[in-house]
């Protein structure tokens, strides 16, 4: 996301959005009167913004040059079309100029014009023509109840459909926490068997969970994978540390209330008219790892608890079941300025265990076994 | 006579399967079938109510926010809590907007193919397009260049295989649009797209986010304080009526008369569709709270037989009136297959009798779809947009009747055409003009409260569970884009005892009843021609024309808490 509206500013005219359909990005520069040392900045731009070392400039301008965009196709199974619906909200770059001239996006049944036999020959030519160089990108989760009837696409089951699309695949990538860890319908007591895409298939995928996730998150994912040809970092949940590395505590503007002790006691009380921090309200800032504070949603435009409201961890796995949502993460007295979230963690109830084991934020609470497992990956990993 | 299958249909939410008999080019029989299930009304047992708004909410995505608006009043009218009018008026706000921009979503992004042959818009002449903009908009996009630029961009496209517009229904004789019209559609269809990402920050402003914003049971989450940037202020609103404003351009200047252009080369489509003749609507945007619907801007009723000279009344807590049957869906009924269960006493159980998949057809099964079928004192209705303006038209409203009779004049067509395929597609174009003129009344209305500081957004008199009856029951009832939509809530011992959703395509798109009547999709294909048994856009057209929304429409409740499959994952 960052790379493509950078690359537009720096270079000047030529936005990777221009970019014809078929061609890779040097030979639309070529066609526009472009360089090969405009192009080369371009590259080297373009490796700063995403954080490379010099040495990976190379690595770009090879991805640059080479790639012709690789054919995507976008899956729906058990889902509520909010991440189609999200990613249209994109803003950079617009989706427009991501349908048009960056996505070969050949099949998704919300946008495309052909239906029936006609939508599934769309799907079954990607495949054929594009074996193993085509993006699966999955919206909604499988279910495997019943032998899979609940859910079924002309005639045949979301799981067979997985399987098939995914073998030949080149990258996969869940949108949004349906796909990501089964959100609403994997809620306790699942009743259809929702599972999600990762324990399905036998390769890596690449997790944006969020119901749904940012617009420009999941358009900053596309640009790893299509732009720059890369698989973007991930943590241990297969999620892009570039987005779900820090806790939106962390990063709340509404965080300095929160290490004051300054608190909403009551929705639309006098310290809600403030804009004090929603802890107490249920908020799950401090166990969620999301961008809604940095990035915020639909254009920079606000986020839940900006709007008053607190995080409801829509991004964390097993989020539906971590809940009520308004009881707060914990009861305890005197915690203050030097409170951190991992000192809350400590003391976290039992109803948000299961958030919790998630990302091991604590170490000293039931189940120690689980949460040493996690928290050493994550010790590996920093 | 040919059983022509269409599954996926795309250009909607959710997953769809329609079956159609055709005789002598004619469609003579159809069905209708719901192919995924996700079993939220179960889930939703023993939480919290104050939940159940995030919970539904996650329904659907495309009209995100009219569950949760439904499930607070649900939560709400259960335990008597009264929204501070504030608090009211900004849920009409985000309400109407989702009004605006769904209906011009469907029109542009789901329906607009059906009409509109994007191939053909290569061969027009952009500046004629451009003329003919001009005499019906005075848009001030509408330029030779900005035609031709994205003839330009379409020519690059087609020549590279067409993405997300390849095997369409292209060149197909139906399609009747000369090609500066098409282009001018396809080129508003992009400009749409870049659109809808603005109006919905109205949802970002006072909900946090979208899809999917914030709601609160007893107001919204939102607070208002002039004096502090940290809330809803000044700026926020002045944001909120810019939206409005652009809006109101897109809505009225671009997405109003492309309708009324695309409908006068379709009138034949007026003969075609019309189904059903009875049309429900529950009445939405209240102006005197959600307690007294006779002060809503769209009232609550029922036309029957097209008969506009009266409006039946509607109790969704009368144990007669809505019930839902299961007898061509998968599920069993503890009293037996033919019975109909008022929602507050919902019994549910899966019970997949259709065939093994892979499979080919539906035809010779009893039971064929995820839907169960509600009807109203035994009668399938129609509803959505035709069904709320002709309850609003048959109610006597001025407004409603006004714009309605003007639109019809405009296309030189009777009132008889509004019973179509054309005239539900024209009645969606005309719920939005209302709803725009709506949204600025009650942003006007906000700014007046505001003003006098009348600013509370949250009524916490029964926040606390400590304060709820050991057992109650509510409903709330919305008119969602698509039409009725209802929820039903037992509240016992603070937590939710039973939850049962009936929603505008459970109602379009259900399958046949007990009676074996059908439910308005299959009603309305019937009579209509095929030309083409390989490319049947005339069924698409007939059933884009009811905006289905299928992960609303199916859900699951066992009250038992049986389930017949299920698999749990560690």
């Amino acid at each position: 996301m960052t790379v493509l509206s950078n690359v537009g500013l720096n270079i000047g005219t030529c936005t990777v959005s221009e970019v014809g359909m078929g061609i890779s990005i040097w030979q639309s520069m070529q066609q526009k009167g472009y360089s090969r040392r405009d192009f080369l900045q371009l590259c080297a731009t373009a490796a700063t913004v995403a954080g490379f070392a010099q040495s990976g400039v190379a690595q770009v301008v090879s991805a640059f040059e080479k790639k012709e965009r690789p054919a995507v196709v976008w899956m729906h199974f058990q889902e509520c079309t909010c991440c189609s619906e999200s990613f249209i909200r994109a803003s950079h770059p617009i989706v427009v100029d991501a349908l048009l001239d960056v996505l070969d996006l050949n099949y998704t049944e919300t946008l495309m014009a052909a239906s029936g036999f006609q939508a599934e020959k769309c799907l079954t030519d990607t495949i054929e023509k594009n074996r193993g160089k085509y993006i699966v990108l999955v919206e909604g989760s499988v279910p495997t109840g019943a032998d899979g009837v609940y859910c079924m696409i002309g005639g045949k089951t979301a799981e067979s459909i997985l399987q098939t699309v995914a073998k030949d695949a080149a990258a996969i990538v869940a949108w949004g926490s349906c796909a990501s860890n089964g959100c609403v319908q994997a809620a306790k007591p699942n009743p259809t068997g929702a599972t999600p895409i990762h324990k399905l298939v036998d390769k890596p995928v690449i997790n944006v969970p969020g119901c749904p996730p940012i617009a420009d998150v999941m358009m900053g994912v596309v640009t790893h994978l299509l732009v720059l040809g890369q698989v973007p970092a991930l943590d241990s949940q297969g999620r892009p540390k570039e987005f779900y590395g820090r806790r939106v505590h962390d990063t709340c503007y509404r965080r300095p209330n929160y290490d004051a002790g300054l608190f909403v006691e009551s929705f639309d009380d006098e310290n809600a008219r403030k804009g004090y921090c929603l802890y107490k309200m249920g908020c799950r800032g401090p166990v969620t790892y999301n961008a809604c504070s940095v990035v915020k949603w639909n254009e920079g435009t606000s986020y839940p608890i900006q709007s008053g409201h607190g995080c409801i961890g829509c991004s964390e796995e097993g989020f539906w079941d971590n809940g009520p949502f308004y009881q707060h993460l914990a009861s305890f007295p005197g915690f203050g300025i030097e409170s951190t979230a991992d000192t809350v963690g400590t003391v976290v109830g039992v109803a948000t265990l299961a958030g919790v084991a998630a990302h091991a934020v604590v170490t000293n609470i039931r189940k120690r076994p689980v949460i040493a497992e996690v928290h050493t990956e994550d010790q590996k990993e920093s | 006579m040919a059983r022509v299958v269409v599954d996926p249909v795309t250009r909607i939410e959710g997953h769809l399967r329609i079956e159609a008999v055709v005789e002598n080019g004619v469609i003579t029989d159809a069905f209708s079938a719901g192919t995924m299930v996700r079993g939220l009304e179960k889930i939703l047992i023993g939480r919290d109510p104050r939940d159940a708004w995030a919970i539904t909410e996650r329904v659907c995505g495309v009209c995100t926010t009219v569950h949760a608006l439904t499930s607070v009043r649900a939560v709400e009218s259960a335990l008597g809590i009264t929204v501070p009018p504030t608090a009211e008026l900004i849920r009409n706000i985000m309400m109407a907007t989702q009004y605006v921009q769904d209906h011009v979503i469907h029109f542009y992004h789901l329906h607009a193919l059906d009409w509109v042959d994007i191939v053909n818009a290569l061969k027009a002449d952009p500046k004629k397009a451009a003329e003919i903009a001009q005499s019906f908009s005075k848009w001030d996009k509408n330029t030779p260049a900005y035609f031709s630029e994205v003839q330009d961009k379409i020519k690059v496209f087609a020549a590279n295989g067409l993405g997300i517009f390849a095997n369409g229904y292209w060149g197909h004789p139906a399609y009747k649009l000369p090609p500066e019209v098409n282009l001018i559609a396809v080129a508003h269809y992009l400009d749409a797209l870049q659109w809808q990402k603005e109006i919905v920050k109205i949802h970002t402003v006072f909900g946090g986010k979208n899809p999917h914003p914030n709601y609160l049971v007893g107001g919204v989450p939102c607070s208002i304080n002039m004096n502090e940037v940290a809330a809803i202020n000044s700026e926020r609103l002045n944001l909120v009526a810019k939206l409005i404003s652009q809006a109101d351009e897109f809505v009225n200047e671009v997405y109003i008369p492309d309708l009324l252009a695309v409908a006068s080369f379709y009138k034949d489509w007026s003969k075609w569709g019309g189904g059903l003749t009875n049309y429900l609507s529950y009445g939405e945007f209240p102006t005197k709270g959600y307690a007294q619907p006779e002060s809503f801007k769209y009232p609550r009723g029922v036309v029957l037989n097209r008969d506009l000279s009266t409006v039946h009344p509607v109790n969704a807590t009368d144990s007669q009136e809505i019930k839902e049957y299961i007898a061509s869906s998968w599920y069993s009924y503890e009293g037996g297959d033919g019975v109909g269960i008022h929602p507050w006493a919902g019994e549910t159980k899966l019970n997949y009798t259709g065939p093994k998949p892979p499979f080919e057809t539906l035809e010779g099964f009893q039971k064929y779809s995820f839907l169960k079928t509600p009807r109203w004192k035994e009668n399938a209705m129609e509803v959505g947009p035709l069904a709320r303006l002709l309850v609003a038209f048959a109610s006597g409203r001025t407004d409603v009747q006004d714009l309605v009779k003007d639109t019809l004049g405009k296309l030189n067509v009777p009132v008889a055409a509004l019973f179509s395929t054309l005239g539900r597609t024209a009645a969606r174009g005309l719920d939005a003009a209302l709803a725009m003129i709506w949204l600025k009344e009650f942003y006007g209305q906000l700014m007046d409260r505001v003003k006098i500081n009348e600013v509370s957004t949250f009524n916490g008199e029964f926040w606390e569970p400590k304060s709820w009856p050991a057992e109650a029951e509510g409903v709330g009832l919305t008119e969602a884009p698509r039409g009725a939509l209802a929820h039903w809530i037992k509240i016992k011992k603070g937590a939710i005892d039973n939850y049962q959703l009936v929603v505008p395509t459970t109602w379009n798109g259900s399958p046949r009843d007990a009676k074996q009547q059908r439910s308005s999709f299959e009603s309305a294909l019937i009579g209509t021609p095929v030309a083409n048994l390989e490319q049947p856009v005339e069924i698409i057209r007939t059933i884009h024309s009811f905006d289905p929304c299928l992960a609303c429409a199916v859900h699951l409740y066992d009250p038992q808490g049986r389930h017949l499959h299920q698999v749990s994952f560690e």
